[in-house]
């Protein structure tokens, strides 16, 4: 067994995974309508390949990745295209997002596909093509392309990949199901993504209080012996990538750095699953696992959902929310989770919970109230930060004081609000001195980009009028010339 | 459906809040209140009661004046544990207008003034002390010998309103010093302490609290368990406390070592006086205490410190609150300098470079792995 060297600070919130644990994994019934929007992944969003009244196929192409951090997307169904349009996005703003909006016809026909060559037959870069073919993202909720990861974790010399199965956040237990129902097609998965790095361990974290995960893993890597399970105490956030670095390597992922300067790279269990999917079955990512949860839902269940359902359809499939007393509606677990502006929402790759909590589950009966300095943020913070110095510099608007106290090192954990005695909402705080602090940027930006045009407008003039300067010397030298022959003809 | 879409994130609480906090605190102190109350009989319980009171009127009225929320100001519990800790400081029998005018100062010059609960830089009660011990120097070191309720000289409820209002005068039998203070005008006299404590002082009394002293600061052993107690329940850390009583503990015993008919041995110095309830309950108040905990170990040392400083060479024989509120004035700029490392950074805030040893290990186990299928 390998030494675990823990990390600091963090918070044990009630898990509440009693609620759905034993639920196994559901589809979910084809919906009639799929709304899937353009940008589900970090970077630009995927440009459409589709148009309105184009019949796709189940797993075809309809967007296309647009830069490098990007990801395809593909039709969750077999369909028609009804329109490409906006439609209001999985956020707590409910702006609207384009997307494309699937007809399905329910016949779930799948697209031609080649047969395909033996993954380990393949070179390393090219897993990592058709894992980022796939339309792959990091499936814990952070939604950046594996495929990048992959190729730029291969480049750095990554010798331990880590299949993260802590799902430390309360309520979810989306990867607890996948773990206890498909391990055999998550080692494969593992061994592929090895496979992609060219590196000669992985480690398989998973929190102690899914024992029979542990146990299920623990069996189907029996074969393989560069995988090992590793039981983590379960203690939020144990599976945020950094924590998890730290408790597995006693390694620190330099501020501003990456978490491959360590040697070791993060997948979630759901990501790793879906490269299983891609390289062995030639499938893309269309659907994925959702803990539907919460006081509010009358039967919390664990469901498999193409890419596009409605939050709304998840619901009702789940015996519908109790209206009186859901006081939060949350994508995501209770810490970071993301507040919906209803039910009339996509579900998209980094959606791994969708929780309706009570207002006692929340903890919304307290108003806030002066800090009192108790320094239980900065005990449980598990970045070493200052919370309250940082909320405090926020609420006087000095937001370079904000930046100054390790604002980039922050990820929004929760763990500092969970712990305040006064209910300061400290990370609402932070995400405003970020929001401030970005705009400030813009307007440096643009006053320099101003200054720079002026500056060459300047240099235009100048040359225009020195050119004019010396088209008027040339003609005056040109005259001259003339008036002297004139003159000598005269002779 | 009452769903707030403007929430964030985290939709969570451990259920702990202010007010739960200072009742835990409160709960704590209830077997040194009562004890105190029980060995001095009906005036103490008399001053206790004008303490406290006053402290909730002046808070109350400076949150008016201030326009904020009376009711959540007061249901916070700071004001009322601000005017218990007074109290508990104050000499038993002490006439109303002590109380009155320790809270009053209290919550109005040491607390409201800065803006309120949270901003306030000395812990309040302890100021007042300060400010009583300096300006009323008779009414604060008139201590009492034990009189406990239902023994022979205890005072009745009416004897006990005339010491509290009326105009009481001490006889000799009833007075005397506290440990501390009687060592002190030993020394000064050059009565050596193997002369001086015998008959005054016994360890098992000073521990239980049978001996003059403050309202509620004679049992040690009561205020210990009061203190373990809030350890337990996570209302305070160990830092502080530990700090404080071992620096003490550290202190005396070198000297007692080096002396021990000039200064008294470590022990004694840990169960009289105001130590316990300073190391617990004063120097843990988290409005004036840093925040880290590697701040909260200097604190706990500097209070520490300043107590043996003050009991042994200072102008009073007990310097708990004179500590505390000098190491309060410092917290600040142990906060500056006494910082958590931050995650991926070294202490000085820069990005903490991977160090070169792992990155051999990560080749050496690179070389040495079975290599991919």
């Amino acid at each position: 067994m390998m030494r675990l060297h823990g990390f600091r600070g963090g918070v044990h919130p009630p898990g509440q995974k009693h609620l759905s644990a034993e639920r196994p994994i559901e589809s979910l019934p084809l919906p009639p309508r799929l709304y899937i929007p353009l940008q589900q992944h970090a970077g630009a969003p995927a440009l459409p390949v589709v148009t309105a009244g184009q019949r796709v196929a189940k797993g075809e192409l309809i967007a296309r990745e647009h830069g490098v951090t990007s990801a395809p997307l593909h039709a969750p169904s077999s369909g028609t295209v009804a329109a490409i349009g906006d439609f209001t996005a999985p956020h707590a703003s409910g702006l609207p997002l384009p997307a494309i909006i699937l007809d399905t016809d329910g016949e779930e026909r799948w697209i031609e596909s080649k047969p395909l060559p033996d993954p380990f037959s393949l070179s390393p870069e090219e897993v990592a093509c058709q894992v980022g073919a796939a339309g792959i993202v990091g499936m814990g909720g952070a939604n950046f392309p594996a495929a990048v990861k992959l190729s730029k974790a291969r480049q750095a010399g990554v010798h331990t990949l880590v299949v993260n199965g802590a799902e430390c956040e309360p309520y979810v237990t989306c990867d607890d199901r996948l773990m206890r129902e498909r391990a055999e097609a998550i080692i494969d998965g593992t061994a592929i993504m090895l496979h992609a790095l060219q590196a000669p361990r992985a480690l398989i974290a998973i929190e102690d209080n899914k024992p029979e995960a542990i146990q299920i893993m623990r069996d189907a890597c029996r074969q393989d012996a560069r995988i090992e399970v590793l039981s983590l105490a379960s203690r939020y956030p144990a599976g945020s990538a950094k924590q998890l670095i730290q408790s597995l390597s006693g390694l620190e992922t330099p501020s501003g750095g990456r978490g491959t300067d360590t040697g070791l790279l993060v997948h979630n269990v759901g990501t790793v699953y879906s490269a299983h999917r891609a390289l062995r079955y030639g499938q893309p990512l269309i659907s994925r696992i959702v803990t539907v949860s919460g006081g509010a839902v009358a039967e919390p269940r664990n469901l498999e959902v193409p890419l596009g359902a409605l939050v709304a359809d998840l619901l009702n499939y789940c015996g519908g929310i109790a209206r009186e007393d859901c006081a939060r509606l949350l994508m995501g677990g209770p810490m970071m989770g993301q507040p919906l502006p209803g039910i009339e929402v996509p579900v998209i790759k980094g959606t791994n919970g969708i929780l309706a909590l009570t207002a006692a589950e929340a903890g919304e009966a307290h108003p806030s109230s002066p800090c009192i300095r108790c320094g239980r943020c900065v005990e449980v913070c598990p970045m070493g930060l200052l919370p309250l110095e940082m909320s405090k510099r926020a609420h006087h608007e000095d937001w370079l004081g904000v930046q100054s106290l390790g604002l980039s090192d922050c990820m929004s954990c929760g763990s500092c609000a969970y712990a305040c005695p006064s209910h300061i909402p400290l990370p609402q705080y932070f995400a405003f001195a970020r929001g401030k602090l970005a705009e400030q940027r813009r307007e440096e930006r643009k006053s320099t980009h101003i200054r720079a045009l002026m500056e060459q407008r300047q240099a235009r003039f100048e040359r225009q009028a020195r050119a004019k300067a010396e088209a008027a010397a040339k003609r005056k030298a040109a005259k001259k010339s003339r008036a002297v022959m004139v003159e000598e003809d005269d002779e | 459906m009452k769903v707030n879409p403007l929430a964030g994130a985290p939709h969570a609480h451990d259920g702990d809040s202010v007010s739960r906090l200072m009742g835990r605190v409160l709960l704590a102190l209830l077997p040194a209140t009562v004890y105190g109350a029980v060995l001095f009989g009906w005036p103490a319980l008399n001053l206790l009661v004008i303490t406290v009171l006053v402290c909730l009127g002046c808070e109350a009225g400076c949150l008016w004046l201030a326009g904020r929320s009376v009711r959540q100001g007061i249901m916070d519990g700071s004001a009322l544990l601000t005017g218990v800790l007074l109290a508990l400081s104050l000499p038993p029998w002490a006439p109303w207008w002590i109380g009155a005018i320790g809270g009053g100062f209290a919550i109005v010059a040491g607390k409201q003034v800065f803006g309120g609960t949270g901003q306030n830089i000395f812990n309040p009660a302890m100021l007042a002390r300060v400010m009583l011990l300096v300006s009323f120097p008779v009414e604060m070191t008139t201590w009492l010998e034990p009189h406990p309720w239902l023994s022979g000289s205890a005072p009745s409820f009416l004897e006990g309103l005339q010491v509290t209002f009326g105009h009481f005068t001490f006889t000799d039998g009833m007075t005397g010093a506290t440990i501390l203070g009687h060592a002190r005008t030993e020394l000064v006299m050059n009565h050596p302490l193997s002369q001086a404590l015998p008959g005054h002082y016994q360890p098992g009394f000073a521990a239980i609290g049978w001996t003059g002293g403050s309202l509620g600061e004679t049992s040690a052993v009561l205020i210990l368990l009061g203190g373990l107690w809030l350890l337990w329940q996570r209302a305070i850390t160990w830092e502080i406390p530990a700090a404080m009583l071992s620096t003490v503990l550290v202190l005396a015993s070198v000297f007692h070592w080096v002396n021990p008919e000039r200064f008294a041995d470590p022990v004694l110095h840990l169960l009289s006086g105001s130590l316990m309830l300073g190391a617990f309950f004063i120097a843990t108040d988290p409005v004036t205490s840093p925040v880290a905990r590697i701040g909260q170990v200097v604190f706990g040392i500097g209070c520490g410190a300043l107590v043996y400083i003050i009991r042994t060479w200072g102008g009073y024989p007990e310097g708990v609150a004179f500590a505390a509120v000098l190491m309060n004035a410092a917290a600040p700029l142990i906060d500056h300098y006494f910082r958590p490392r931050a995650y991926g950074r070294t202490w000085r805030g820069q990005p903490r470079p991977v160090p070169e040893r792992a990155k051999k290990r990560a080749a050496v186990s690179r070389d040495s792995g079975s290599g991919p299928a």
